[in-house]
């Protein structure tokens, strides 16, 4: 089992310009549970969850990771040292639509470089863990293959290797499947699936109904930049109360049905 | 008709005029990457005077013709009591002047690498230093070599300009060489033949450092 972090959101808002993309958004989330952000477009899941390890700068309100206050050193006041911001990111996984593998490496170098150059830890002793690493996502055979040798579902399963060899206690997925062929979808979700097993905290954007319903421990509703309900995914997928989010749901069914 | 004889006898003295041709080019882009190195840093600086500077650099120098610049540089130097070698001065203004355009290059090709490979480097907690020595220069670099290789083929062409500052390399050296033969084509075309080879040399380094270091 992993050591795993809790997650604690409190009044946070982020503006863009006079743009008000999360409003007074509360949050909590257990050390080892998965809560799936699910909402349309542009409601402001990617931001909230960037605003997790502040890839993404919010301008009030607290992100505490395991009760540690994140970018800021008070809340409110100026902001942390990038050394410092840097030793918390280590701690924190992160997994994107877009995979962002460094193209000039391979599937192992991808996953050992953080070891090398964050961990500090000698190249061999580095490439070994990197492949336990890509072992344990299936890629023990593809580890010297540039990735564009690999398929989206490959090389989303490098990224999600590149993430668990820093040992992370949480694990921020960004739509993680959306950007992959239907048929690769599964490989990733089952990967994503195991993690959650052993006890990871994720926070997982993601338009997986089926993921959500079956892996959530809880499932956070978001439109225009707030938080519409937090709960669990039966309350969220199967009766939600709130009429917003029976009428996401309604498109989400009648986009999905053929 | 076609003198093979002065043709042929034409490349002794080009040759060996060659090599401040060579010269030129070859410092002029070594520095000029140097250099070029550090104005793009300035241009990409978060200090506003810095980037002021970096784009002034490049307005001028691309906005003034290299001829210009090296009779600018060969008149002006001795007004304000520097004496330096006409080649030093040929070299520098080259230089100089190939700066502008390679950190342009450079800008050009880190600009356009995604935001997302940065982002993956700062989520698990890597340094600025190694982000830029592991993710960005990398793969910008091997992004902009043919540009660079372009810009390199230019420079040679271009070295023919410092003749005007008194530097016989193989255009200057020609027209002394069509003067005394009076076979004018016989000896351009073997001029033409040099600068040819050397580019076309150039031009095949380039292929091969693009195949080796494309992933
Ligand atoms: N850098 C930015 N500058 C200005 N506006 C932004 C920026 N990033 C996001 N936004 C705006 O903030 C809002 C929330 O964006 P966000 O990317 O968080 O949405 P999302 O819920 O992840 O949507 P999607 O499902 O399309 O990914 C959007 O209206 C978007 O246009
Ligand atoms: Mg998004």
């Amino acid at each position: 089992m992993v050591r795993a972090s809790s997650v604690e959101i409190r009044k946070v808002n982020k503006f863009y310009g006079p743009f008000h993309a999360l409003k007074d958004i509360d949050m909590s989330i257990a050390p080892g549970k998965v809560t799936c952000l699910i909402g349309p477009s542009g409601s402001g899941k990617s931001t909230l969850l960037r605003c997790v390890n502040f890839l993404e700068e919010y301008n009030s309100g607290e992100v505490l990771i395991d009760g540690e206050l994140i970018g800021y050193e008070t809340a409110g006041g100026k902001k942390m040292s990038s050394r410092r911001l840097r030793e918390m990111r280590r701690t924190i996984g992160m997994v994107f639509q877009q995979f962002n593998l460094w193209p000039h490496m391979t599937a192992l170098q991808n996953v050992a470089e953080g070891l090398i150059r964050v961990r500090g830890m000698a190249k061999s002793e580095a490439e070994a863990r990197a492949a336990d690493a890509l072992e344990k996502v299936g890629l023990g055979d593809r580890m010297s293959n540039h990735p564009s040798r690999l398929s989206g579902g490959q090389q989303q399963r490098v990224a999600i290797a590149r993430a668990i060899a820093m040992e992370p206690r949480l694990m921020l997925f960004d739509e993680p499947t959306s950007a992959l062929d239907p048929e690769l979808v599964g490989e990733v979700l089952s990967v994503m699936k195991a993690l959650a097993a052993e006890g990871m905290t994720m926070v997982v954007v993601t338009h997986e109904m089926g993921f959500a319903a079956h892996v959530a421990d809880k499932v956070a509703f978001m439109e225009q930049g707030e938080l519409v309900a937090m709960d669990e995914p039966a309350n969220i997928l199967h009766h939600p109360e709130d009429p917003r989010i029976q009428s996401f749901l309604r498109t989400y069914h009648e986009r999905n049905s053929f | 008709m076609f003198s093979w004889t002065t043709f042929w006898e034409s490349f002794i003295p080009l040759l060996w005029a060659a090599r401040f041709t060579v010269l030129v080019s070859g410092l002029g882009i070594v520095l000029g990457l140097g250099i070029g190195a550090l104005i793009c840093a300035g241009a990409l600086s978060p200090w506003k005077p810095m980037r002021i500077f970096a784009a002034l650099w490049v307005s001028f120098l691309r906005g003034v013709p290299l001829l210009v610049q090296l009779l600018l540089v060969y008149f002006l130097l001795p007004v304000i009591g520097i004496n330096v070698p006409a080649l030093v001065a040929a070299v520098g203004t080259v230089a100089i002047c190939a700066s502008a355009y390679i950190s342009e290059i450079w800008r050009g090709a880190i600009n356009a690498l995604p935001r997302g490979q940065t982002e993956a480097a700062k989520a698990i907690g890597m340094a600025p230093l190694s982000q830029w020595t592991r993710i960005i220069l990398p793969q910008a670099i091997t992004m902009s070599l043919p540009a660079l290789i372009n810009e390199l083929i230019l420079l040679v062409k271009a070295s023919s300009l410092v003749s005007v500052v008194g530097i016989l390399e193989i255009t200057r050296a020609s027209q002394a060489q069509a003067a005394t033969t009076f076979r004018p084509l016989e000896v351009y075309l073997a001029a033409a033949c040099i600068y040819l080879a050397i580019n076309l040399c150039l031009a095949g380094v380039g292929r091969w450092l693009e195949h080796r270091m494309a992933v």
